[in-house]
């Protein structure tokens, strides 16, 4: 049986952030496991895990995700951090 | 550099005009401002090198200062009024050239779409075409924001609450190394500069930045230390996460194509992924956060991030029109 104090020392659920086409936000640290045994390890504050496949850092997202326009917009991008 | 050079901080730069002559004159010879100088503010180019260069170096009172320039003309009054006639002038000028008013949902739906045709994009340029010397230019002017990366952002804290301020702390925190000096974003662009082979000294550039990049500086200046402009502020930092990420892929698939470093490529790999992340964060906490709080500020969110779009264009048309004509894009 858990006491009133166990309780208030038990971790928070870890919270899961679900994006329709984009990625997962996770709460870090994170490790995550490829099919292929391959352990991938995150320390951020908070980590971004790709659910569309098509990340070059998979399984950690890296926005190529993104929809491509049929036509251009006309308008730079770039630079920022 | 040296530890005395380091105290000391960066030299004043050289003007570029009447204003800045002004500004330059007042901090090198510790007196004040001449009073009719505010009165040409009035019809000083608001994208210039003379106003950028002169609220340039007015707002570095607030970061490191100028090597032999007391550090009590931060709050020098004469020089504030000065400032708020510079920045007035800029301001105005922006409010006219951006688009609005608009909601940060059409602002950031654009801003997430990769675009169609790249042709504008320095980061796609580079990735293709760009050689050593290009990405030494690059890092030469970007250097007037990464050697102080997320320095300006930090103002915005103490006018954020609940939601908005703790992801917004968050990020800072990721930006900052997370506890770790080796890791401040700053430090890790200090490393790319080292591998390029570019003096790392803060400052080391700022007379060989053309007004385009001054501007890009300047606006996140304004819009940090100005608590009412904390909507803009915001809007601003939340582009500068939403676009990083793939423009950071591209630079580091053209470091590595042109054989840079590691140092270098890792400042881009590490963006990729952090911003990836960041991007996430400050759409649906900080800006969401700060819009719950405060919705009057949903139109001043928009305008700042459509603000960094509109002075970030005009630094990219600058770049890519030098690099078209076979010239440096840094001033000589
Ligand atoms: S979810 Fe972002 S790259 Fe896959
Ligand atoms: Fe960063
Ligand atoms: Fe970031």
């Amino acid at each position: 049986m858990q006491n009133a104090d166990e309780y208030a020392e038990s971790p928070q659920p870890r919270r899961i952030t679900v994006e329709r086409d984009g990625p997962m936000v996770v709460e870090g640290p994170v490790e995550v496991v490829t099919e292929d045994g391959t352990v991938a390890v995150s320390r951020r504050f908070a980590v971004a895990v790709c659910t569309c496949r098509r990340s070059a850092a998979y399984p950690w997202c890296d926005t190529s995700h993104r929809a491509r326009p049929p036509r251009s917009r006309g308008r730079g991008e770039d630079r920022g951090r | 550099m040296t530890a005395t050079a380091r105290r000391a901080g960066p030299v004043l730069p050289t003007a570029r005009g009447p204003l800045s002559h002004g500004v330059v004159h007042a901090l090198r010879t510790a007196r004040a401002p001449d009073p009719a100088l505010w009165r040409r503010t009035a019809d000083a180019e608001p994208y210039g090198d003379d106003l950028h260069l002169s609220l340039y170096v007015l707002y570095e009172l607030h970061y490191r200062g100028f090597a032999g320039v007391g550090g009590d003309r931060e709050w020098d009054p004469a020089l504030l009024t000065l400032r708020r006639a510079l920045e007035d002038r800029f301001l105005t000028a922006l409010r006219l050239d951006v688009p609005g008013p608009r909601t940060p949902a059409e602002v950031f739906a654009e801003l997430l779409t990769e675009p169609a045709d790249p042709s504008g994009s320095v980061s796609h340029h580079l990735r293709r075409r760009g050689d050593l010397d290009h990405f030494r230019q690059y890092a030469a002017l970007r250097s007037l924001y990464h050697l102080k990366e997320a320095d300006p952002h930090a103002w915005v804290l103490p006018r954020l609450h609940g939601q908005a301020k703790a992801a917004m702390a968050a990020i800072e925190y990721d930006e900052f190394g997370a506890g770790r000096a080796d890791q401040v974003h700053a430090r890790l662009f200090a490393d790319l500069m080292a591998d390029l082979g570019l003096d790392t000294s803060y400052g080391r550039y700022l007379d060989l930045a053309p007004a385009q990049m001054l501007a890009v500086v300047d606006l996140m200046s304004l819009l940090g230390l100005h608590r009412d402009l904390r909507g803009a502020l915001v809007g601003h930092f939340a582009w500068v996460e939403v676009t990083s990420s793939p423009a950071s892929r591209h630079l580091a698939a053209g470091l590595r194509r042109v054989g840079a470093g590691r140092a270098a490529q890792h400042f881009y790999d590490e963006h990729v992924e952090a911003d990836a992340v960041h991007e996430q964060v400050v759409r649906h906490q900080v800006v969401d956060g700060l819009l719950a709080d405060e919705p009057a500020l949903s139109a001043d969110v928009a305008f700042g991030a459509d603000a960094t779009t509109f002075l970030e264009d005009r630094l990219s048309s600058h770049l890519l029109a030098a690099w078209r004509d076979g010239r440096s894009a840094l001033r000589c």
